[in-house]
């Protein structure tokens, strides 16, 4: 297939607000992003049209109840069996901030079982409590197995920015060695918060600028396709959007956010 | 004594009066209007009296509500608008005197609409515009401080989405009284600063956050007279496709109320938002603060979008003071039609609404729009995808008369001429200076500690604490940020890139300074000016337009009328010699508390643009050895600083501006930008030269040396005058050596003067006029005292 075949839906409902941005950062890879409300797509029923799914960040449904839990559930209500169908077929799957909220929701992430009935993990209220805009430092874990980051070396150290108020990261306490474990072990841990230099926050704020367990910032399935964080890459792809461009005498094109898509194109051209 | 025997029981099945005002007396009447919580007075009631005798009957309930809401304060700018005796002179409105006076000369064809609509409207590029306004919500923010600042928040989106723009960018600039207030000095229905502090910053980020829309440019003042007024001001700007700008409702167009049901939250928001604040403010307007719901205004705003882009509706308008009121009288006298409306169509959030609490509810959320007829289906379709509810409740008419119907009875029926006829005003004014002296003291030995004091003090520290919990790049458009780099240094002015592919930039900076206010109100708007100027330039932000909020107090009293029109002579004077143009203002007068009047204040927002974002200028000191200048000369002007406050002194010497001067540095910062011989620009405001390069010290990561030896203006003998003098017009820039010449070219008067350079070692050392050092600090204990105060020293 092309590339301008590759067709991306954009997910959006009430409350969603970065969908324009993230379309956007598809559009720079030479990639078609659609921007599609779910009352849209429950209405024509065409999930399956597409090959790539993305769930940007905001608010959706006000995030009453929980960040991303509404959104979530009235997904699987309304779509459930395209989205399994999707799944299976192993088309690429992402998460930015609250979509990686509506993704852990919804049973995707960590996705121990593919598609697992009941949430394995949340993302908690901050601590320090509060929402939270920051650049932070990012350091790649993946060895591999995520399709979006293979381009990007492991060890890399990456600037983007966050701005939530949900965003710790947390295993269910019993479980937690268990399933770090196992996040290691099938190659699905894909980010951590570090300093510039690239040593872990170790649950230090504000490096670490939500209390996230063992400094987690993203994961994927263990298939490698599904993958949800909470930075925002897409406000991180020009060079422009750094805070601190204006002291950078060189001016390359794209900032460390852009290496988030980039990935994705191998994947794709390879499999349809 | 009682009035029931005036109202006179309707024989329906809901709840509606007439009102019997042809046989009650004068004192009748006002009574009437206080009890009715309509804010008319005598002379107001009296002509409402006069016009239903010829009508030959009785007003309902429903009509004197409206002529309430039509002839408020808020609605109608009577103080602005009306008649102003001051001496001998009398000024026939301020408004146009003054501030649209000014735009009227320079008339530049870059404005394309002022004052008219709900948001000032500039040119951006060939295809878009921009959309600018700012509002006060101070009275709902005393009562309820969350939901009354939140509220403000989606009060002005609405008014940018009023003219058809997409809002890209927010702003807020708070007044809030010292967070240490003593608890036991709390006059009864005074909230503490803290509390309001808390509620207001946290109403402020929750709205723009939940929308989407980065809140990128603001500012912070504390002030004792702001306990009992704090004062909340909220921005927004729009981004409007030019061809989508319509304006052509018709009669027979349908009236659509779209978002929020309606409720009883916010009835008499206006009359509320005129009167002072008193003891039972919380109990008796508490109904008049809205409830805050972001998610649907963020629904509305999508399906109003794309209603704009296929070009279906005729007219919009936003629902916010007065409700349904203001906006269906306000768009039918536009068009000039008339306009008839079915009251029971309305959505209600719970049943038992008489029939004017419906037309006057300022629920949030909603908006209204006129539609032809043909296109009804396809605009309630796109509603309806984005989960918003949509009811066509009336239409435009070709008689110049309002209808409104509830349940096919007619319970209003008015002239349009009557609603937009109140009567003016003829206030009186005076003004006279307050006797001040100007303070004696010492130079004091340790000015490293004063530096430190200064830095830490909270009109200066900084507000980073509030700024993070503002999501301010969402969009991710946001190329200059309030926070910069890695030290989250103070930057002058945001800057926004709106259109892909486009490297066009839009500037948003502020300034205010209430403090010179209570020294001479003139000097204090010419500041405001100044300084909003100076921020927007020192970016590289330029083609600037201004937008005035006032925020004074009771102007039925002759001396607070007399500074409000002492500003507004400042704005016109210094509008027209900066060649900056008024595009949209606001005013929020009554603002008296059972602690006395709020510090008049002035709120001067600049909108400007920059050709492409590349060139703009960030605050922080870029490399060592660079060369530091200072472009603007430097008085003995302290009165009012933030140097005597910290003494305990308010002084005489206010910073005044320099028409000729300041036009000299503000053509020599935008062509040294343009040049490209900036490395770092900042501005130079509270707390004059010496926290200006402490700021781009501790940003930038290097130190800095200076010598006040260098420093040019006159009546410079105190080593602390010329450290902490808050003379306008004043840039700190830092220019490479192999620059030096092109910018000296630039520079050649006697006011710019090379005053030090960039230092590897991170240390800020300033020689005093004796040569001896008088400042030395590290950088590290600079950023500690700045940021301690409010940020916990993170």
């Amino acid at each position: 297939m092309k590339l301008e075949e590759v067709r991306v839906c954009v997910m959006r409902v009430g409350g969603t607000n970065c969908d324009i941005e993230t379309a956007r950062a598809f559009k720079e890879l030479g990639i078609q992003a659609e921007i599609r409300h779910l009352n849209e797509l429950v209405k024509n029923r065409n999930l399956l049209d597409y090959h790539v799914l993305v769930f940007p960040g905001g608010f959706s449904y006000g995030d009453y109840v929980r960040a991303g839990v509404i959104f979530a559930r009235r997904l699987y209500a309304k779509l459930g069996r395209e989205l399994k169908t999707f799944v299976e077929n192993n088309r690429p799957i992402l998460g930015i901030c609250n979509g990686f909220q509506v993704l852990v929701e919804e049973g995707l992430l960590p996705g121990f079982e593919l598609f697992s009935a009941y949430p394995e993990a949340s993302l908690a209220a901050n601590i320090p409590q509060g929402y939270n805009c920051r650049w932070i430092y990012l350091k790649h874990e993946s060895k591999g197995n995520c399709i979006f980051t293979r381009r990007i070396p492991q060890g890399k150290v990456l600037y983007v920015p966050v701005a939530h108020s949900e965003g710790r990261f947390l295993f269910p306490k019993e479980k937690e060695e268990q399933f770090l474990e196992r996040l290691y072990e099938e190659d699905m841990l894909v980010f951590r918060y570090c300093d510039k230099f690239g040593n872990y926050a170790e649950g230090q704020y504000p490096t670490n600028p939500n209390g996230s367990f063992h400094d987690i910032a993203g994961i994927c399935n263990s298939q490698g396709t599904i993958f949800g964080l909470m930075p925002h890459p897409e406000r991180a792809l020009y060079w422009w959007q750094q805070p601190d461009w204006t002291r950078r005498s060189s001016k390359v094109q794209y900032a460390d956010g852009k290496l988030f898509f980039d990935g994705l194109l191998d994947y794709l051209l390879k499999k349809f | 004594m009682s009035l029931s025997h005036l109202f006179i029981r309707v024989n329906t099945n809901f709840n509606i009066h007439e009102i019997d005002t042809q046989n009650a007396t004068d004192e009748q009447l006002q009574q009437l209007s206080n009890e009715l919580g309509l804010g008319l007075n005598l002379q107001e009631m009296k002509q409402i009296q006069a016009y239903f005798k010829t009508q030959k009957r009785n007003p309902t309930d429903v009509e004197l509500q409206i002529l309430g809401q039509t002839w408020s304060e808020h609605c109608c700018h009577k103080t602005f608008k009306g008649k102003i005796k001051m001496g001998d002179k009398e000024i026939n409105s301020l408004f146009k005197t003054y501030i649209a006076k000014a735009t009227k000369e320079l008339n530049p064809k870059w404005c394309l609409s002022v004052f008219e609509d709900n948001a000032g409207i500039i040119s951006f590029d060939k295809d878009y515009a921009i959309a600018a306004k700012v509002e006060t919500h101070n009275h709902p923010s005393a009562v309820e401080p969350f939901g009354g600042a939140a509220t403000g928040v989606g009060g002005v989106i609405r008014d940018i989405l009023g003219v058809w723009a997409d809002p890209i960018a927010c702003t807020n600039v708070l007044g809030f009284g010292p967070l240490d207030y003593d608890y036991t000095k709390l006059p009864s229905g005074v909230k503490h600063p803290k509390y309001v502090y808390m509620g207001v910053t946290a109403g402020i980020g929750a709205y723009g956050n939940n929308m989407g829309i980065p809140t990128v440019n603001g500012a912070i003042y504390f002030d004792e007279s702001y306990t009992g007024n704090v004062v909340v001001y909220c921005g927004c700007i729009g981004l409007l496709p030019l061809k989508k700008f319509k304006k052509e409702a018709k009669p027979d167009h349908i009236i659509v109320v779209a978002g929020g049901k309606t409720g009883r939250d916010g009835i008499h928001g206006v009359t509320f938002a005129s009167a002072e604040l008193t003891e039972k403010s919380e109990e008796v307007s508490r109904p008049a603060v809205q409830i805050a719901d972001p998610i649907e205004e963020e629904k509305v705003k999508r399906a109003l979008i794309e209603i704009r882009d296929r070009e279906l509706a005729s007219a919009i308008t936003d629902l916010g003071g007065g409700g349904m009121s203001s906006a269906v009288g306000e768009t039918a006298e536009r068009y000039g039609c008339g306009a008839t409306v079915d009251l029971d169509k309305v959505p209600l959030k719970y049943s038992g609404l008489a029939p004017w609490e419906i037309y006057l509810s300022e629920s949030q959320e909603r908006m209204l729009i006129t539609v032809p007829p043909e296109n009804l289906e396809d605009v309630l379709d796109i509603f309806k995808k984005e989960d918003v509810e949509a009811t066509a409740v009336g239409k435009l008419t070709k008689d110049r008369r309002l209808r409104l119907r509830f349940f096919d009875v007619t319970v209003a029926e008015l002239d349009m001429e009557l609603l937009f006829s109140s009567t003016t005003s003829t206030k009186t004014a005076s003004w006279i200076a307050p006797e001040i002296a100007e303070p004696t003291f010492s130079v004091p030995k340790d000015l490293t500690g004063t530096l430190l004091q200064l830095l830490s003090t909270p009109n200066i520290a900084s507000k980073e604490s509030v700024i993070r919990t503002y999501d301010h790049e969402v969009k991710g458009n946001t190329a200059l940020k309030p926070l910069h780099g890695e030290y989250a240094g103070p930057n002058d002015a945001a800057v926004i890139k709106p259109v892909d592919n486009c490297w066009k930039g839009i500037v948003i900076s502020c300034g205010m300074n209430p403090a010179y206010g209570k020294i001479d109100p003139y000097w204090m708007a010419a500041s405001a000016i100044d300084e909003a100027i100076r921020n927007n330039l020192a970016v590289g932000g330029r083609r600037i337009a201004l937008l005035d909020n006032f925020v004074w107090g009771n102007p039925e009293k002759p001396e607070r009328l007399g500074s409000l029109v002492k500003a507004c002579e400042a704005c016109y004077d210094f509008a027209t010699a900066f060649k900056t143009p008024f595009i949209s203002g606001k005013d929020s007068l009554y603002n008296e508390s059972p602690l006395g009047p709020v510090t008049p204040t002035l709120l001067i927002t600049a909108i400007g643009v920059v050709p492409d974002i590349r060139s703009v200028v960030s605050m922080d000191l870029k490399a060592p050895n660079n060369l530091i200048y200072l472009v603007g000369n430097t008085y003995p002007e302290l009165g009012g600083s933030e140097y005597y406050k910290l003494h305990g002194y308010i002084g005489k010497s206010v910073p005044q501006v320099r028409k000729a001067e300041a036009k000299k540095n503000f053509k020599v910062i935008t062509q040294a930008i343009d040049a490209g011989l900036i490395k770092a620009c900042h501005d130079l405001s509270e707390g004059g030269l010496a926290v200006a390069v402490a700021e781009m010290a501790l940003a930038g990561g290097y130190g800095a040396e200076l010598n006040l030896k260098k420093v040019v203006g006159a009546g410079l003998k105190r080593d602390d005058f010329v450290l902490f003098s808050e003379s306008n017009s004043r840039f700190l820039v830092e220019v490479s050596e192999q620059d030096r010449q092109a910018f000296e070219v630039l520079t050649k008067w006697k006011g710019c003067s090379l005053i030090g350079k960039v230092s590897r070692n991170p240390k800020l050392v300033i020689n005093g006029l004796s040569g001896s050092v008088v400042v030395e600090a590290s950088l590290e204990k600079l950023r500690e005292s700045w940021k301690q105060t409010l940020s916990g020293g993170v």
